[in-house]
């Protein structure tokens, strides 16, 4: 029998796993893919709850996590590639203009 | 007693899949490999929805993550030059990383496993989904009381659509 908890359970595993990636990388795409790991860990989370708790609310909140992760997508991949235009790199040690 | 033991093979299928392809994400020398990878752990987590009676979830899931997102990231790792990565892939950091990252874990999984959810269950059961239809309730509850989230998030994507172009030009 399948409970909650192994729902749970699977969405830390991809959580910390997207949270090491992140960590690790130095390419930004990967970086960026590393974040959508994390956020569908967290939608799964959602689903998971809200099912055995028989409640909708959770599936809305993923729908709109869908739609912030859509949106983050076009503005981050944009700004990607306007940071390769300008430096010819997409590797995070380059992002330094904001560095003192 | 059948069904469920086939339903438990068929989890740890899955889990076992998403997990490993989860871990090429992150390990994956080739963004593309990687981009790969992360349409698996999709693919997998929308037959996740479909086992949690969610068959609307998974749908969106496919259209949206595996169809568009992940369309989106391909097409820019094919518009990039990446040889410019080569010879950096890691940085020196990954033993704090992983301490970090298995830290993250020691305390998601306390915190959820060792949890139990609220006794409250809400009338949301099987038998709802399968009478009334996972869209329809999802659509009801959307348009009656997370109407302005709704709104809101209309407007969102627009500024998102109009600072996407504007990225994008050519003097940026």
């Amino acid at each position: 029998m399948i409970t909650v908890h192994h729902y749970l359970v699977l969405g830390a595993i991809l959580f910390s796993l997207g949270t090491f990636g992140v960590l690790t990388r130095k390419n930004a795409i990967v970086i960026f893919m590393c974040i959508e790991l994390m956020l569908n860990a967290v939608n799964l989370t959602f689903i998971s709850l809200s099912h055995y708790l028989g409640n909708m609310d959770g599936q809305i909140f993923v729908l709109f996590i869908m739609a912030v992760a859509a949106a983050e997508a076009a503005v981050g991949l944009a700004l990607m590639i306007a940071f390769f235009r300008n430096r010819e790199s997409i590797s995070v040690d380059d992002f330094n203009l904001l560095k003192w | 007693m059948e069904t469920y033991m086939l339903e438990t093979f068929y989890f740890y299928l899955l889990a076992l899949v998403a997990v490993v392809s989860g871990y090429l994400v992150v390990t994956c020398k080739s963004p593309i490999n990687n981009a790969v990878a992360l349409m698996m752990t999709f693919v997998c987590l929308a037959n996740f929805y479909v086992m949690l009676q969610a068959p609307f979830m998974a749908a969106i899931q496919i259209m949206v993550y595996a169809g568009a997102i992940l369309m989106l990231i391909i097409f820019v790792i094919m518009l990039l030059n990446m040889d410019s990565l080569k010879g950096q892939k890691v940085s020196h950091s990954a033993s704090w990383a992983a301490g970090l990252a298995a830290l993250v874990f020691i305390q998601v999984y306390f915190v959820l496993n060792r949890s139990e959810p609220t006794g409250l269950t809400g009338g949301i059961t099987n038998q709802v989904v399968a009478t009334v239809g996972h869209t329809q309730l999802i659509a009801k509850s959307l348009f009656t009381d997370f109407l302005l989230p709704f709104e809101i998030a209309s407007i969102l994507l627009l500024v998102a659509i109009v600072g996407a172009v504007v990225l994008a030009k050519k003097n940026v």
